[in-house]
């Protein structure tokens, strides 16, 4: 039999209370889609507004930085490719980078403009999957199918230099590990020449949607001084307003050089960020280009026969070159006392290598310092009064690797 | 480059000379050793005065249970406006590897500090929440330590 609850009795009363003051817990992942991977959150929910969120990470924990100690340097570059493995190349030229600051390696013109020509075409291709994820994330299905064909096209492009396309390992400690193949040029440029289109699609798709408007606009602020002290970098620091780009202000492998422009968004929320990466594809395909027409034949390894691995030919026919194969291979090389912190503009912000060596062939310490770790950790002040629905577009906005966090 | 960071050692110098216990410039990097009980002050000065605004990095490490002392902090400032990277370091003894948090200073050190806490057992006085993050809370002793054997001391089992 039903109770009958009339509007001014005690019950009535406390049922309204209880419906008012029920906060809820809802744990969102481990598996969740929108989560990126392994993405556990703890929401402190008042209906569906968001009063706290606890990020819970670790779920794919490998040991990474204890696993660099037990590897000679030239082994640590395959690890890094799986750390953040929409740029592996943004890891291995970090790590690489590191190494070679130690061991005060000079490295070849082609090198470095065949390094900035990879780094800004696996830019592209992170931003690919994240405008992808992102759009599949807030409801928008075609974007994604639009995307992985442009990315697909990258890493066919990285698979025909390297052999490998999510993890190349193509930088190695003094240059490069092989040149690039006959045609690439071409194929390259052919890439450059059909990508402003696919962009278009994009901004017809996205841009000037006004669903994708009120699901951005005005979402997740963080303010410019708690980007900075949340310690925010990358996309996610410019679409707070700050005008930091560690590849224009920190250069490295020649950045200094190119001609490009570092968008640059006020209005603090998802919009800006979004609109902070859609702009940054079109930079990036700019610094690729220029970076395709300084490409001169010459050598892409140091001159360090005890660091750099020779060419097969020379080690058919000189036996030193035999040797320190060897020797490298088995061995190592010794690197320097010292201790360095190397940071680059990777896709998704600062990627800080620090690495300290006590003169062995093996690292003493390696830590990673991973924008999405950082960027990720400011999340509970973006997405605090927020409804549920929006802290899946704030974690897309975030761009974050799970790999990479948790190492 | 390097004129740059050595004005910022010489200003340390000049607010507090026991501040800076060393100084140590290498591969264009330059970075100051300071006292375990001095890291909260510096650090304040250094964003306040010379806009250190941001923590870029902030890590542990072992040098091994032979070394004393043994393990040690490093933060890596970096200023949004100058563009400068400074790295201050601190030493910690093993029988009471503890220092004062820099949460109220950047707040991007609460997750970094957890992670040394986590991998090193470095204890960072007034962080507001320092528990494991990578590793789960159960797990037994701390395996970024040197004496920490890389698998382990035995399978490691979620129950």
């Amino acid at each position: 039999m039903m109770e009958t609850v009339t509007e001014n009795s005690p019950a009535a009363e406390s049922v309204v209370d209880n419906a008012l003051e029920s906060e809820m817990t809802l744990s969102m992942g481990p598996q969740h889609p929108s989560t990126h991977g392994v993405l556990r959150l703890d929401l402190r929910l008042d209906g569906e507004l968001v009063l706290k969120a606890v990020p819970d990470i670790g779920y794919l924990h490998t040991g990474m930085e204890k696993l660099f100690e037990y590897k000679k340097y030239q082994q640590g570059i395959v690890i890094t490719d799986r750390m953040d493995y929409l740029n592996p190349l943004g890891n291995n030229l970090a790590y690489v980078m590191a190494a070679e600051k130690l061991l005060d390696l000079e490295i070849p013109e082609r090198a470095q403009v065949i390094r900035v020509l990879f780094c800004e075409l696996q830019r592209i291709a992170s931003h690919m999957v994240w405008l992808g994820t992102h759009g599949l994330d807030l409801g928008a299905m075609s974007p994604f199918f639009f995307c992985f064909r442009q990315r697909e096209k990258i890493l066919n492009l990285i698979e025909a230099a390297s052999g490998g396309r999510m993890t190349p390992s193509y930088f190695r400690i003094g240059g490069l590990m092989m040149d690039l193949p006959a045609g690439f040029t071409e194929r390259c440029k052919q890439f450059l020449d059909d990508f402003p289109e696919a962009m278009e699609t994009f901004d017809t798709l996205l841009t000037g949607n006004t669903i994708w408007h009120s699901r951005t606009k005005g979402i997740g602020i963080i303010s410019r001084e708690d980007a900075i002290s949340w310690g925010l970098t990358g996309p996610c620091l410019r679409g707070s307003g700050v005008d930091l780009d560690l590849r224009r202000d920190n250069p490295y492998t020649g950045y200094e050089t190119y001609d490009f422009d570092v968008p640059v968004e006020h209005d603090c929320d998802v919009w800006a960020r979004y609109m902070v990466r859609i702009r940054e594809c079109y930079e990036s395909a700019k610094i690729v280009r220029q970076a395709l027409e300084r490409l001169k034949p010459g050598p892409i390894k140091a001159n360090a026969p005890k660091i750099v691995l020779p060419d097969r030919d020379d080690m058919r026919k000189h036996m030193d070159s035999l040797i320190h194969h060897f020797l490298i291979v088995a061995e190592g090389f010794n690197v320097p006392p010292g201790e360095v912190y190397h940071a680059i503009e990777a896709s998704k912000g600062e990627l800080g290598v620090y690495m300290k060596s006590n003169g062995g062939p093996k690292p003493e310490r390696v830590h990673f310092r991973g924008p999405s770790f950082v960027n990720l950790s400011a999340l509970p002040d973006m997405v605090k009064g927020e409804m549920v629905a929006d802290v899946v577009a704030v974690i897309g906005s975030l761009d974050i690797v799970l790999g990479e966090i948790d190492r | 480059m390097a004129d740059k960071l050595e004005f910022f050692v010489e200003e340390l110098k000049k607010k507090n000379a026991s501040w800076v216990q060393d100084v140590r410039v290498g591969h264009g990097e330059t970075t100051v050793v300071v006292g375990r009980d001095d890291v909260l002050a510096v650090c304040v000065f250094l964003r306040d005065e010379h806009k250190f605004d941001m923590l870029a990095d902030l890590c542990g490490g072992d040098l091994g249970p032979e070394e004393e002392p043994r393990f040690f902090v490093n933060y890596h400032l970096f200023s949004t406006t100058h563009h400068s990277r400074l790295r201050v370091k601190v030493l910690l003894s093993e029988d009471d590897p503890k220092v004062a948090s820099v949460t109220p200073v950047w707040k991007t050190a609460n997750w970094h500090e957890r992670e040394t806490y986590d991998f090193f057992g470095i204890i960072f006085d007034g962080h507001p929440d320092l528990r494991r993050i990578l590793l789960p809370s159960d797990f037994d002793g701390f395996a970024l330590r040197k004496d920490y054997p890389l698998r382990g001391y035995e399978p490691y089992s979620l129950n």
